[in-house]
């Protein structure tokens, strides 16, 4: 029988550059800059003396771990890099923790960063490394429920758009996301097409981003700040390939079923709709955010749109989700998005999140889903 | 005496009105061409004429394939042993390439012909396919189309036995097109039909004749390569066959197919012949070659082929210019192919029962197939329980679809589907539809295509096309 993780480490410190199209920043100025406010936060003034290690997360580079070490100046001394499709920020997060639970090391760095920009493509590469190997693009793999789901459950390209105008409006509150407009139900409807029936504005915004954590022993934790969090669960579950898995029924993702489980047991969570207060999904498209409002068992399979219409998940609602604009507005440094996601539940959970600011929040989930979608992150974090 | 056991053909769905090119619209029984599409090649339409024709039969008792097309893409690699694994064939099957002359249908015809007379194959598959390109808005252009047929030959139970052939070998510079070149050239008119097609045709025929013994009038529909339907007149009657013999040569219908043409004809006169008919053909091209069938009781039991008038019927006209050099891949793209050598080989080799054959594997413990075949089942986590199905010739089901503005295509957007064969499930693309035709759980069967040409090179994998029968 597995151990819990619960409340064994704490996070003590976060933070994020500016997300977006960063021409003129790098990955070391990225790196740099998410790592050094994390340091700040967490009162650390000698990283090359409190840092013991470095879990990184990161899709796009193939520079190893040298890199960060030379962002950081930080050597002799032991750095991981994870890259696993978008969930690669909670599982470098997982890491840390994981390594802090263990005793080996007291205080370690996670820091998440991606710099899709320098491609030269607005959205993600269409590679061909096999004959079978891309047939379609991220956006073909995520709408392959979208028929069946809406037809199943009376959905519609409205209730999609619905969840991209909230996001579009929370990102507007927050200081570091990429895009910062309101829009309208009728501007995503009439946006061009690129996979069915996901338009310009139900997809994330591909961008440019790094964010950092620092981790500590939750005995130790207030050494470095009065109001740390505590780790409640953090998981990683792998299901089978939607694209072959014979028993796949086009309505829930199984990644996350499976990853949800998981968590709410190591957390102690039974009904996560009313001891959540507030959550930070992977919303890399409009039709993601609605599956996964069921598949986090926030509401029942086939009722996300009533939920969404009724404003259930708006900032004002009774369980706000995406409060600093998602991957939607925020950005979505691939590698970056699940350490960012831990940044602004910290925020939140500290009551510093500003105007977007969800009161009396203390029990803060965080979720990634990536891959065809094979592989779901999740994280909660709560305070003490 | 050996002769041809089965038939069947393929004609494209897509049609270019011919009026386009000069820049009117296409109006509603005006004349058209067949015209392949970007994912389409010889190769693709051969191995759909093959499926076609060998509906019924047995694939493991083919001993020899002969495939013949002046536009194969590659110079050097074989086509027959491509299409051979599409249409997952026996590893010891006899693959031979006739090329570089619009006579190489019936040369490959003829090759399984005697193949099979000598006893070297008891059954041989000839498949042609042509898809041959002229310079835009030129009528040359106007007149070609695009198409395969194919034929099985066998020693016994034929349905149109072989009789004789008669073949004229000529050299003259009337069309023609060098290494490298995309577009076929062809001299002036006249003297393509005065020196050319007009006496290398009669002479072949007239020779036909000779060698079986018999006149014009003894034969009952000859299927003749035409340049065009003037020239053709002409040829009928300088050798004094009434119109009613002949096979309409699909002129303003599907065009000049090329090597694949007179054998096209071929096949559609097939489709309504009665035994005791005889059926003569010739192509043309540096010099001519006409062969001699007498149709067979067997023709009545044979169950009905797509062939042509299928495929004529089911038709999908373009409705620009610009539309047909897309689907032609002859317009200014924004995106590139690479430029390095494409996928890697060796991927490609371990792959090719998936991506050619699209084999899926049958689990011996649960029953329960995967595609591609896994090591480990899915369901019951057996390992290493395979027996090899193959999925290219059953129906599907279509469970979901997207349609994918980003993919690179030349005609976005991509259809993209989720498909269930045999309880399988197959992602696919979708071709010979428009977005608005895709239904959920709508039945589908699946077409060999071009998946994309990454190394400047065509990769080949199925597609999923709408089932209609």
């Amino acid at each position: 029988m597995a151990k819990s993780i619960r409340d064994k480490v704490a996070v003590v410190g976060v933070g994020a550059c500016k997300f977006g199209e960063n021409w003129q920043k790098s990955r070391e100025d990225m790196i740099v800059e998410a790592s050094y406010e994390a340091y700040e936060d967490a009162g650390i003034e000698d990283p090359q003396r409190q840092i013991e290690a470095v879990f990184a997360g990161a899709v796009y580079p193939r520079e190893g771990t040298g890199e960060i070490a030379e962002a950081l100046k930080l050597f002799g001394r032991p750095i991981s890099i994870v890259s696993d499709y978008c969930q690669t920020g909670t599982d470098a997060f997982r890491f840390g923790v994981f390594a802090v639970a263990s005793g080996m090391y007291d205080t370690v760095l996670v820091v998440g960063f991606d710099k899709p920009k320098d491609r030269g493509v607005s959205g993600p590469t269409v590679r061909f490394d096999k004959v079978r190997g891309l047939p379609a693009t991220p956006a073909g793999w995520f709408s392959l429920c979208a028929a069946r789901y809406f037809e199943t459950f009376g959905a519609g390209r409205e209730d999609l758009a619905r969840i991209a105008v909230k996001n579009h409006h929370n990102g507007t509150l927050a200081p570091k996301s990429m895009l910062k407009r309101e829009i309208t139900v009728d501007d995503v409807l009439n946006a061009r097409i690129i996979s069915w029936p996901f338009g310009l504005y139900d997809c994330a915004a591909q961008s440019d981003g790094a964010a950092a954590a620092i981790l500590t022993r939750a005995d130790i934790a207030k050494n470095y700040r009065q109001d740390p969090v505590l780790v409640k669960a953090v998981t990683i579950a792998v299901a089978e390939h939607p694209q072959r898995d014979p028993d796949f029924d086009f309505l829930a993702w199984k990644p996350t079923l499976y990853a949800a489980k998981d968590a709410y047991a190591q957390a102690g969570i039974d009904e996560p709709f009313r001891e959540l207060d507030v959550v930070q999904l992977h919303d890399c498209f409009t039709l993601t955010e609605m599956l996964t409002y069921e598949d986090l068992g926030l509401c029942k399979k086939g009722e996300a749109k009533d939920y969404v219409a009724s404003g259930t998940f708006a900032l004002t609602g009774e369980l706000p989700v995406n409060t600093d604009g998602g991957l939607k507005t925020f950005g979505h440094p691939t590698g970056a998005t699940g350490v960012r996601m831990i940044y602004e539940n910290t925020l939140q959970l500290q009551g510093r999140a500003g105007e977007r600011q969800v009161k009396g929040a203390n029990l803060a989930l965080s979720h990634n889903i990536g891959g065809p979608p094979t592989t779901c992150g999740i994280a909660i974090l709560g305070n003490p | 005496m050996p002769g041809i056991a089965s038939y069947g053909a393929y004609i494209p769905q897509t049609r270019l009105p011919l009026s386009l090119a000069s820049g009117r619209p296409a109006k509603e029984g005006g004349p058209e061409r067949a015209v392949a599409n970007y994912d389409e090649d010889a190769v693709t339409m051969a191995v759909a004429a093959a499926v076609d024709c060998m509906a019924g039969f047995e694939r493991a008792s083919i001993d020899a394939l002969l495939f013949a097309s002046t536009s194969y893409p590659l110079r050097e690699k074989q086509g027959a042993a491509l299409i051979a694994k599409a249409l997952d064939l026996r590893r010891d099957v006899a693959t031979s390439d006739h090329a570089g002359s619009l006579r190489a249908g019936t040369a490959a015809l003829a090759s399984g012909l005697h193949a099979v007379a000598a006893g070297e194959a008891r059954n041989a598959l000839v498949v042609v396919g042509d898809s041959r390109l002229g310079p835009p808005r030129s009528a040359l252009e106007a007149r070609l189309g695009d198409g395969a047929v194919a034929f099985l030959i066998s020693e016994r139970d034929v349905i149109a036995s072989f009789a004789t052939s008669h073949s004229i070998a000529d050299e003259l510079q009337d069309q023609w097109r060098s290494e490298g070149e995309t577009f076929t050239h062809s001299w002036e008119d006249r003297f393509v039909v005065q020196e050319g097609y007009t006496p290398n045709l009669c002479a072949a025929v007239v020779g036909l004749l000779e060698k079986a013994g018999i006149q014009a009038s003894d034969v009952s529909r000859a299927a003749l390569y035409a340049h065009d339907a003037r020239s053709l007149g002409a040829v009928a009657r300088q050798l004094g066959l009434a119109s009613e013999q002949l096979q309409d040569p699909l002129l303003g219908k599907l065009g000049n197919t090329g090597s694949a043409y007179a054998l096209m004809l071929l096949a559609h006169a097939l489709e309504s012949a009665k035994p005791g008919e005889r059926l003569l053909t010739a192509s043309y091209g540096d010099g001519a070659h006409a062969l001699l069938f007498q149709v067979e009781d067997p023709i009545e039991k044979l169950e009905p082929r797509r062939a042509i008038s299928w495929h004529l019927a089911r038709r999908r006209a373009l409705t620009s210019y610009d539309a047909y050099l897309k689907a032609r891949d002859l317009d200014a793209r924004e995106w590139e192919g690479e430029g390095d050598l494409g996928l890697s080989a060796t991927i490609r080799f371990r792959e090719r029962d998936a991506d050619i054959a699209m084999l899926g594997g049958r689990c011996q413990g649960c029953a329960q197939i995967h595609f591609p075949e896994p090591r480990v089942c899915y369901k019951c986590f057996r390992k290493d329980a395979w027996e090899p199905v193959r999925l290219s010739d059953k129906s599907g089901t279509l469970l979901a679809y997207t349609f994918d503005y980003f993919f690179p295509a030349s005609e976005p957007p991509t259809i993209m589907i989720m498909t269930e064969v045999e309880g399988c499930r197959v992602h696919v693309q979708l071709a010979n539809a428009r977005p608005e035709e895709v239904r959920l759980d709508m039945p589908v069967e699946y077409v060999f295509r071009i998946i994309h040409r990454a190394g400047g090179k065509p990769n080949y994998f199925w597609k999923a096309s709408p089932l209609s029968r």
